[in-house]
């Protein structure tokens, strides 16, 4: 669907735009369950394994943003890298049958679903009253472009990134060197 | 539109049956060539040359029992074989076999193949962990940790070609080495001095990602009985077996697109998809022949050799090239 282009009425089911909604409604049920599932699993793996469904569904939603190319990334990094050392950790480190009975909250039970109802009711509302207008598309989201982006207007935020991750590494060193000589 | 629908149907199709096919038949060539090596037989018995052998195992996996182990996680037990699968025939889409023939051709081609090839991973840690078997959670942490690291010196030697090139696109890059063999990429040029060695590094890294001998840690059947697949029967173990194969013929095709030219002929004549499918076939030979020569190495050995010796070379070739390329 050319994004530019105002919705006046609902194309066809049968229609390239009609089935691209479809799947659009069917990623979003996909992120939708991913998350509901890593929230409420009581095995740690199959929470990972719902954050898994969780980012190939917000994937696609890149994918529908049309930028293949932060969707491709979300696979390889999110998926393939975050996910894959979560797991891992968990397989090394914890007893496969913990299950999370920690203290509930205050916020737990019907205050819980208060406070979620109401937080609903306001997005509902603000989504409700914005008036959305389309923005003209500004790049083709092509890695070219983005790497001059990042390397001229954002190069500030890509440092900052990197120092972020060297220190996050540093970090790691740190604690398995003092564990190594225990 | 119903034609884009029927192309997209067409293609998926094609795909699967290409992946199906190649998973069947490699099975009975490395069975074969296993034999060879070995000095026996080998199926031979069912049809000429043993060649009815694979469609006979394919009834006898189906027909079995599904057992699932009590106790074990049932869900991701059922999960993981299709998650082995899965991914690898989403890579088919977006291999040119030749100039014309490619169901979907991507600009991001090479990223797409590596980010469906790191879900793969998936697959060995949930299998592993829902059979809730010591010996399967072990091999999948050996596995999960050898496809990890291996993976960083095959991004970093991509790269490398990505650069020279200056796309993603793999149409792009086998088109950028046409016109005999000297324009391929396994050679050195000015920008590139070390493309021998990114080569190795490529092969070596894409035998370890699919787990094959001598990095088949994750099923070393001497220590964890079978590994990952051990509590696996009937066709959950047959489609562990075909996304093995499907991933070694990704792990090929990607192989002849990056380094060996593509549908290129070596001698500039006649370019097409004969060409992409003698390369790949010669790759899987070597395959064969790797695993059935070398024994298997250790868990550390094959770390060190992926942290220690092809990540520091594979990343001084990315600044080498990189430099150069700035030079020149």
């Amino acid at each position: 669907m050319n994004p530019s282009m105002a919705i006046t009425e609902a194309p066809g089911l049968f229609t390239a735009d009609g089935l691209t909604g479809v799947i659009f409604l069917i990623m979003m049920a996909v992120t939708i369950i991913g998350g509901i599932i890593a929230c409420s699993a009581e095995r740690l793996v199959r929470a990972v394994a719902g954050l898994i469904v969780c980012f190939i569904g917000v994937a696609a939603l890149y994918y529908f943003l049309n930028s293949p190319f932060v969707a491709l990334m979300q696979m390889l990094i999110y998926v393939g890298a975050v996910c894959i050392t979560i797991a891992f950790a968990i397989m090394l480190a914890a007893p496969e049958e913990s299950k999370k009975n920690g203290p509930a909250g205050p916020l737990s039970g019907p205050l819980g679903f208060i406070t979620a109802g109401l937080v609903t009711y306001g997005l509902i509302v603000m989504a409700m009253r914005t008036k959305f207008t389309s923005l003209p598309k500004v790049n083709g989201g092509t890695v070219k472009e983005l790497g001059i982006q990042f390397l001229t207007s954002y190069s500030m935020v890509f440092e900052l990134i990197s120092i972020v991750l060297l220190i996050a590494i540093i970090g790691a060193l740190v604690i398995a060197r003092a564990g190594r000589n225990k | 539109m119903s034609l884009t629908l029927l192309n997209v149907i067409v293609a998926v199709v094609i795909a699967i049956a290409f992946a199906a096919v190649n998973a069947a038949y490699l099975v009975w060539a490395e069975r074969r060539g296993a034999a060879r090596i070995q000095r026996r037989p080998g199926p031979n018995i069912n049809g000429p040359f043993g060649l009815l052998q694979p469609p006979l195992d394919g009834i006898k996996l189906m027909t079995k029992q599904l057992m699932i182990p009590g106790g074990a996680d049932k869900i991701l037990f059922m999960v993981a074989p299709v998650l082995a699968m899965a991914p690898a025939i989403m890579s088919f889409v977006t291999i040119p076999f030749s100039a014309g023939i490619a169901a979907h051709n991507m600009e991001l081609g090479v990223l797409v193949i590596f980010a469906f090839a790191s879900m793969g991973a998936m697959a060995i840690l949930f299998a592993g962990w829902g059979s809730r078997n010591k010996y399967s959670v072990m091999a999948s942490v050996r596995a999960v940790s050898q496809n990890v690291s291996y993976e960083i010196p095959m991004l970093i030697t991509a790269i490398t070609v990505v650069m020279t090139t200056g796309s993603m696109d793999l149409k792009a890059i086998s088109m950028a080495q046409s016109g005999g063999f000297w324009h391929w990429n396994i050679f050195p040029s000015l920008h590139s001095p070390l493309m021998p060695i990114s080569f190795i590094i490529f092969f070596i890294c894409s035998l370890a990602e699919t787990n094959r001998a001598p990095f088949d840690l994750g099923e070393a059947e001497s220590e964890l009985v079978a590994g990952f697949h051990t509590e696996y029967g009937s066709m959950g173990f047959g489609l562990f077996f075909m996304g093995e194969y499907a991933n070694i013929v990704i792990g090929a095709s990607l192989t002849t697109i990056l380094f060996l030219g593509g549908w290129d002929c070596p001698f500039g004549m006649f370019p097409g998809v004969w060409w992409f499918l003698l390369k790949i076939y010669l790759l899987i030979a070597t395959f064969i022949w790797i695993r059935w020569t070398f024994p298997r190495t250790t868990i550390y050995g094959l770390l060190n050799l992926s942290w220690k010796i092809l990540i520091p070379i594979s990343l001084f070739n990315l600044l080498l090239t990189a430099g150069l390329l700035k030079v020149f």
